[in-house]
């Protein structure tokens, strides 16, 4: 990678030689410094990991009882001279950019980002460098999301028809993130919201490190049909298709996901519902961010790195795709 | 602001929102409701659109798609490679264009009409003004409007409206009987020369001279025993493994229509001389058989005929056919489908009577039998005959549209054949690497779901497979790995051995040693069997 050395790209991630440290790495490591805690960027084994404050006590409920040590944003550490600082990256709670700097020369690795402010997040913040290694997840010009509370407007209503139509409404998002985000974003005429199990565990550990939540209930069998129409369930997407559902029945599937901008993945995903909302960037985002730092290099990671890659040099910039093992968290 | 019935629904929004409940809901009675929501909302011509959209009627293309890909690109500002890297991904060419377009100048409110009209008005215009007028367009539409206009002017809106399905939305909005609706929508005319009140009235017009009456069509069955009633209460005949077709002869014209409701007149020029045998206000229904030298022949000698383009007179040599008629619908200008079957057999024979056996048109015997049980031998004889096993239809009943349970019942030979649509194609490996070798298949089920329900490995000819290969690459909407998802459209006879209910599958059925006999080209989707007809086989095979 052209940044004199600073970050190297290897089979375990990316590497600071230097300072003998990995960002992200997807195998175990001996010093690991985390983005955020989605399973494709915090991976169980190493020996010691870094994170921001906010992101820690949900990496340690997933990976257990691990050698963990907090950053707060915008703060340094030095090792072994050189300096790494986290800056919000707008992702999800707690998600950062991590700044690496030795003797002027400035990489900071993305992450996963997104520009818009969720209001719930620690919103992005653009930060100078030489070197940006960036995302692509939703690196296509057909990626553009609307203003969320468009969206939340949109689900709302959703939500009511369902209910006229005696349908329970099953929104499916992420446990870390998407599932947060929903909950604060819906507006309060939706009623009460039920939660699957895995998604209060995450609510829970957030509600016990100071965050504050709406008031959720977990589905249960005491819960009336009644009740649940009267409200709306969130639920992993994993669930989707399983035997958990059959008891709601008749009941209308809403899958929020970036990804739902498109028909075809709709149809795919078996939803009644797409709602498109991102914990990514879209394709006027990516571009934003990448002209905000005012890096010569370009890396690109994570999506559809090629084609966000062309474009850039087509734009006259320094780029380069480079492939990773990260599987996204809003894959399919 | 979100999508909902009445709120915002103006213009073509109204066309917009039912396209995208149709898209969106499985289930009949929704999609019933959204067809007589919007048949109430929108002007007569914006129905009449409706309906030829979704039976196939579609406007004329007056835009090329190389111009829209490239006018396209040019309004997103991006380079053409970025716009088909897109495309590639997105896979719908409409879709592509609808997401890459800035947000809309300001929105316009046009009903359907006078958008297909805007796209109607730009055929034969000079380039660089159609470019203006599909700016102007894109410039004032929305996302999901803009995708329904290149959708208007692309064609292919691939939705799950069966005629069935209209003919019940169109009998709840206008109170005329579901059949008689089903009528009306047949036949050749388009949403420019038939009007909304044309479909209400009884009037005649010139394309009700061509009109074909729906087919009734055969369940099957697997066992005798599954008759009702007495044998005297049935006919037996020869199952004909040709292409079905009505012949219409009326006010001195003639017509020959396909299952599929095409209009395959000009495909068999020699059955014209009827005209002159036939009294006019005479309608045929029965089988298209190649035959030759007293021998009905394999179904391949057919498909040429069917896919020529052009019908020489040295292909009618090579490939002679007949009509083997089997029911009369209309007789002396009459519909005398409510006549029972046997009533209009015996009109039929009256007819054959008097015309000379030298023309190519033929009776379709009727097989006598006493007992139930005589009809398995002859059905087991039936090969030898050319035929593919027996047809019995109860002498009593009325020529319907459609399916109808214990009226007509096919009994084949081989019990275990269904016609099924391609819908994924999924490509072989190291030397065949970039050919499709292994097809996955679906049905219809009620609500108008297309369920995948086997896949099968090609038996088809070489020439057949080089074809299919160069459809699957023009005709694919997504790609995942080395599978695509091509159109459904094109339908193919899959044979197996046995069939077994499975939990696995979303429809419900396994197949055992599924296997591709042919390809149906005189098939159209609509004419494939459904998840009613495997269900069947199901529980008859039980
Ligand atoms: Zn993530
Ligand atoms: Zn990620």
């Amino acid at each position: 990678m052209a940044n004199k050395g600073l970050l190297v790209h290897t089979a375990l991630g990316l590497y600071c030689p230097k300072a003998d440290v990995y960002l992200d790495p997807w195998k175990p490591v001996k010093k690991a410094i985390l983005s955020h805690g989605h399973a494709d960027h915090a991976r169980w084994g190493s020996s010691s990991y870094l994170c921001t404050p906010t992101a820690a006590p949900v990496i340690k409920y997933r990976l257990g009882d691990i050698n963990l040590e907090t950053l707060p944003f915008g703060e340094e550490k030095l090792i072994n001279g050189v300096s790494f600082s986290f800056h919000p990256a707008g992702h999800i709670l707690g998600s950062a950019q991590i700044k690496v700097s030795y003797k002027g020369e400035i990489v900071v690795f993305s992450g996963d980002y997104k520009t818009a402010n969720d209001g719930f997040s620690e919103a992005f913040e653009p930060v100078k460098c030489h070197t940006f290694i960036t995302e692509s997840t939703f690196g296509l010009p057909v990626y553009h999301w609307q203003d969320q509370k468009w969206v939340f407007n949109e689900m709302q209503e959703w939500c009511k028809n369902n209910r006229n139509n005696g349908q329970l409404s099953i929104l499916y998002g992420y446990s870390l993130g998407k599932a947060q985000r929903i909950l604060q974003g819906l507006p309060e005429s939706v009623g009460p919201i039920f939660t699957h199990s895995t998604i209060e565990a995450v609510l829970n550990v957030m509600r016990n490190q100071g965050v504050s939540l709406k008031n959720t209930v977990t589905v249960n069998e005491h819960l009336t049909r009644a009740e649940l129409l009267s409200g709306v369930i969130i639920a992993p997407p994993a669930v989707q298709n399983s035997n958990w559902l059959k008891k709601f029945e008749p009941i209308r599937n809403g899958v929020v996901s970036g990804w739902m901008a498109l028909r075809g993945a709709r149809r795919r995903r078996n939803a009644d519902k797409g709602f498109v909302l991102s914990d990514h960037a879209d394709w006027e985002g990516l571009n934003e961010a990448i002209g905000l730092t005012g890096a010569e290099n370009i890396f690109v990671t994570h999506g559809y790195t090629d084609i966000l890659s062309k474009w850039l040099i087509d734009k006259g910039l320094n780029a380069h795709p480079l492939e990773t093992n990260f599987e996204g968290d809003e894959v399919l | 602001m979100p999508i909902l019935w009445k709120q915002i629904s103006k213009g073509m929004r109204y066309f917009e929102t039912l396209f995208l409940c149709l898209e969106e809901t499985t289930k009949t009675n929704e999609k019933v409701t959204a067809l007589i929501d919007y048949l109430s909302s929108v002007p007569d011509e914006d129905k009449m659109w409706m309906i030829g959209i979704f039976s196939g009627r579609r406007p004329k293309r007056t835009v090329s798609t190389k111009n829209l890909r490239r006018w396209a690109a040019e309004k997103a500002a991006i380079p053409l490679w970025l716009f088909e890297e897109s495309y590639h991904i997105v896979g719908d060419l409409s879709e592509t264009i609808a997401l890459l377009l800035p947000p809309p100048a300001i929105e316009v409110q046009k009903s359907l009409n006078e958008w297909i009209q805007l796209i109607l008005s730009l055929d034969k215009m000079e380039e660089d003004k159609q470019r203006e007028i599909v700016f102007d367009a894109w410039d004032s539409l929305n996302t999901s409007s803009r995708f329904i206009f290149n959708k208007l002017i692309t064609g292919g809106f691939r939705v799950g409206v069966s005629q069935k399905l209209m003919a019940k939305a169109l009998a709840e909005f206008t109170h005329i009987d579901p059949s008689d609706i089903a009528l009306k929508l047949m036949g050749e005319w388009s949403p420019l020369t038939y009007s909304f009140q044309s479909l209400l009235e009884n009037e005649e017009n010139e394309g009700s001279h061509s009109r074909p009456y729906p087919f009734h069509l055969a369940y099957s069955i697997n066992e005798v025993t599954d008759l009702k009633g007495e044998p005297t209460d049935w006919v037996a005949e020869y199952k004909w493994d040709g292409i079905r077709g009505q012949a219409i002869f009326r006010h001195g014209h003639y017509f020959l229509w396909s299952r599929g409701e095409e209009l395959i007149t000009d495909k068999f020029p020699e059955f014209e001389h009827l005209i002159s045998v036939i009294p006019p206000g005479t309608v045929l229904d029965g089988e298209i058989l190649p035959f030759k030298d007293g021998l009905i022949l394999p179904f391949q000698h057919i498909q040429t005929r069917v896919t020529r383009k052009k019908i020489t007179p040295a292909i009618l040599k090579v490939n002679p056919v007949v009509f083997r008629v089997y029911d009369l619908l209309e007789w002396e200008g009459k519909d005398i489908r409510s006549k029972p079957f046997i009533e209009r057999r015996t009109l039929l024979d009256q007819l054959f009577a008097s015309i000379d056996s030298y023309l190519p048109l033929q009776l379709s015997p009727v097989l006598p039998f006493d007992e139930f049980d005589e009809l398995k031998i002859l059905r087991e004889a039936s090969s030898e005959n050319g035929s593919e096993g027996l047809m019995l239809k109860n002498k009593h009943s009325t020529y319907s549209a459609g399916r109808k349970k214990g009226e007509w019942w096919k009994w084949k030979i081989d019990p275990f054949t269904v016609d099924a649509i391609l819908i994924y194609a999924q490509s072989g490996h190291g030397r065949r690497a970039n050919l499709y070798t292994d097809f996955t298949f679906a049905v219809y089920s009620q609500e108008g779901d297309l369920l995948p329900f086997t896949k099968a490995y090609s038996g088809l000819t070489d020439k057949e497979f080089i074809e299919i290969n160069q459809w699957i690459k023009k005709n694919t909407l997504e790609r995942f790995g080395p599978v695509r998802k091509v159109t459904a459209e094109l339908v193919f006879e899959i044979a197996f051995e046995g069939i077994q209910e499975s939990k696995r599958h979303k429809s419900g059925i396994a197949l055992r040693f599924p296997r591709m006999v042919r390809w149906r080209k005189d098939k159209v989707v609509a004419e494939a069997n459904t998840l009613e007809d495997l269900q069947l086989l199901l529980k008859k095979s039980r």
